[in-house]
């Protein structure tokens, strides 16, 4: 099967998860009693014609279950409405997904870089001191919660000045050349990437370090050095490759445990993602917003779980088989 | 079981983080004997107080038994601080199984004895004092009973949801197992901590802490089962056909009998992995959600509501006593990490996850 027609069937299939994951949502949100327009009347600013078109364009007049078709269809012409304080949530959204996908993607990037080289090492040196090293702080890794490491990391970033505290750019930003403005943002992204590299560097290191001790304890492996290929050939060459594999089926659970991740490291470093975006929202009870941020945050999940798939079965020749 | 405990007991770490555990969850457990405050004590004069210092030596050099002084709470006119100096003109003495505020142990027996507490007129903060003036070190403990028993309540309700549900899809197989997995698999499309947050902020206000307390623990087994029920479903695909369930059907068992009886105990060793590993994703997930406010909410304690005060940059600079709940919350799960994967070490040969 060409992987373009694997795509399509992968794209087709997600659909109806995705659908289910609105339902779930627009349930469990309109489960709470809170008047989705409750703020927007409160908000003097706000006319009363656009009450109207929003009471009319979410159907709040009918019945549950019909209002979820309303949203659905709005949903799809991509209408989210407007926020409590009036903005459009869709433009709202969008500059915040970018945010979040630019630190989750630098994360996966470093997280890859580094986690690798250490998870083979250590399985190369299998029970040497640097393993057992590695095994200790990675479980230490794994236990830090992530907004109290974030929190210590700004106690460091106060008391030595050398980084940033919050947000992604400087004040003074607009007023930047490209190449100033590009350090600007390196430079407030590297805590918060800190510390979600550092959490999910613990796992994958590990799981690269038991699929390479996998790995090399099969057959194949075995008969490859018995027949004199030099070690170096078969580990890098041979073993190597089946042993990524797993792990790149693993990328998408990684993306999901970043967005969740995040949300709380955003939230410590005042970082403009998606994750602070929906707390906001859930703590002011803007319905819109958080609907839409919830059904977008899904989205990308699926989508990151797609392309993983799709990796995997360009990089293992054993899924095209199946 | 017994080869399971005999491996374990050759595993140093794991013997260790398994005494730092109960050791934690008998301080719990006393958590009234221990505390030599009450949970909601509070004295607004000793806002932010740094934690006493205890003297064993007196100024004039001599041993002494332990003391300590009060506090005399300042305001610096100059840095526009608020400044604590301890009042030498009076020593306080520490005593052990001292008199204080009655409590039942175990809500049973009713005594005041506490195992320690300090001269009439003293006080004893060993770990200073938040906003309100409440003794860190007792709200640690009392925090510490929510913190460290909600990751086990939620176990209790998300587990035999995901066995029943893993056990039911795999088991019938054709349309069931179709619908059943895209629900679930429409559940974990949506990232779990939105999703937390979500379901924290539209309870309703007006709970006492004891429901909320029991809906946080349902939100946090909302979350976990529907990855379990996914692997427990793979796990029974593969035991459905095994000679002794035919068996089972043939001489008429039903099917509930024979999920429940015969295919479901099959699970049991990956469930002891699962179980081991899951409670600190609790823990950490309840902390989380305390940080942000959304979980158990003052004046109740809980390890992630009093890293709140953490959010203050005054606080974690001037007052790094109040950080720590959250090196707690890492020994706790730290602890419970290394047992779960000695668990799993033992009983799955083939991970190697641990050397």
């Amino acid at each position: 099967m060409p992987i373009w027609i694997y795509i399509f069937k992968r794209i087709l299939q997600s659909v109806p998860i995705l659908i289910m994951v609105t339902i779930i949502s627009f349930f469990l949100i309109r489960l709470s009693p809170v008047d989705p327009l409750a703020e927007l009347r409160l908000n003097p600013s706000i006319s009363k014609q656009t009450i109207e078109y929003e009471t009319k364009r979410l159907g709040l007049d009918k019945p549950v279950y019909v209002q979820y078709f309303y949203w659905a269809k709005n949903f799809i012409k991509g209408d989210m409405g407007t926020t409590t304080t009036g903005e459009s949530v869709s433009s709202k959204i969008k500059e915040r997904v970018l945010n979040t996908l630019l630190l989750s993607l630098n994360v996966i990037f470093w997280t890859w870089l580094i986690g690798i080289p250490l998870g083979v090492i250590a399985a190369l040196n299998y029970r040497s001191t640097f393993d057992r090293l590695l095994t200790l702080l990675s479980s230490a890794g794994m236990a830090i919660p992530s907004f109290f490491f974030a929190v210590l990391l700004l106690i460091f970033a106060q008391k030595t000045g050398l980084f940033p505290i919050g947000g992604l750019t400087s004040a003074n930003f607009y007023r930047m050349d490209l190449i100033h403005k590009i350090t600007d943002i390196v430079h407030h992204l590297f805590l918060p990437s800190f510390v979600l590299v550092t959490l999910s560097l613990a796992s994958l290191s590990r799981q690269m370090r038991a699929n390479l001790l996998d790995v090399l304890n099969s057959d194949y492996v075995k008969y490859a050095i018995a027949k004199g290929i030099p070690k170096r050939k078969v580990i890098f060459k041979h073993a190597m490759r089946n042993a990524i594999n797993p792990l790149i089926t693993l990328l998408g659970f990684e993306f999901a445990g970043l967005l969740s991740g995040a949300a709380l490291t955003e939230y410590v470093f005042q970082y403009p993602g998606l994750g602070r975006l929906i707390l906001e929202a859930v703590m002011k009870s803007d319905i819109n917003l958080v609907m839409a941020g919830l059904v977008i945050g899904s989205f990308m999940l699926v989508i990151g779980n797609i392309i993983s798939d799709i990796l995997l079965r360009i990089t293992d020749p054993r899924v095209r088989a199946n | 079981m017994n080869e399971l405990i005999k491996k374990f007991k050759k595993d140093k770490i794991s013997i260790i983080s398994l005494f730092v555990l109960i050791f934690l969850y008998l301080m719990i457990l006393f958590a009234t004997f221990i505390s030599p405050y009450e949970k909601n004590y509070s004295d607004r004069s000793l806002s932010y107080s740094p934690p006493n210092n205890i003297y064993t030596i007196t100024p004039e050099g001599k041993f002494s038994k332990p003391y300590t002084y009060n506090w005399i709470r300042n305001f610096n006119t100059h840095t526009l601080n608020l400044e604590f100096r301890e009042d030498r003109s009076q020593k306080y003495y520490l005593h052990f199984f001292s008199k204080g505020f009655e409590y039942k142990l175990f809500g049973i027996f009713k005594t005041d004895i506490h195992l320690f507490g300090i001269d009439e007129g003293g006080k004893l903060h060993l770990l200073g004092c938040d906003i309100n003036g409440r003794d860190n070190f007792s709200r640690l403990l009392y925090g510490g009973r929510i913190s460290l028993t909600i990751g086990f309540l939620a176990l209790l309700i998300s587990f035999p949801i995901g066995l029943i549900y893993g056990g039911i899809s795999g088991y019938f197989g054709g349309k069931t197992d179709i619908i059943l997995m895209r629900i679930s698999e429409a559940v974990m499309s949506i990232p779990t901590f939105y999703l937390l947050i979500i379901l924290a902020a539209i309870l309703p206000s007006n709970m006492t802490s004891a429901q909320r307390f029991a809906l946080i623990t349902v939100i946090l087994a909302f979350i976990g089962w529907a990855g379990f029920a996914r692997v427990v479903r793979g796990m029974v695909l593969s035991i459905k056909t095994e000679d002794y369930v035919k068996a089972a059907k043939s001489i008429g068992a039903s099917n509930f009998r024979i999920i429940l009886k015969h295919i479901l105990p099959q699970t049991s060793s990956y469930v002891i992995i699962a179980i081991a590993l899951s409670v600190p994703g609790f823990i950490l997930a309840e902390s989380g959600l305390s940080f942000l406010g959304l979980g158990i909410q003052q004046p109740d304690a809980s390890w992630g509501n009093m890293l709140k005060e953490a959010q203050e940059f005054a606080n974690i600079i001037y007052r790094p006593w109040l950080l720590t709940p959250g090196f707690l919350i890492f020994i706790a799960v730290l602890s419970y990490n290394i047992i779960g994967d000695t668990i799993r070490d033992i009983l799955d040969p083939k991970s190697k996850i641990r050397t």
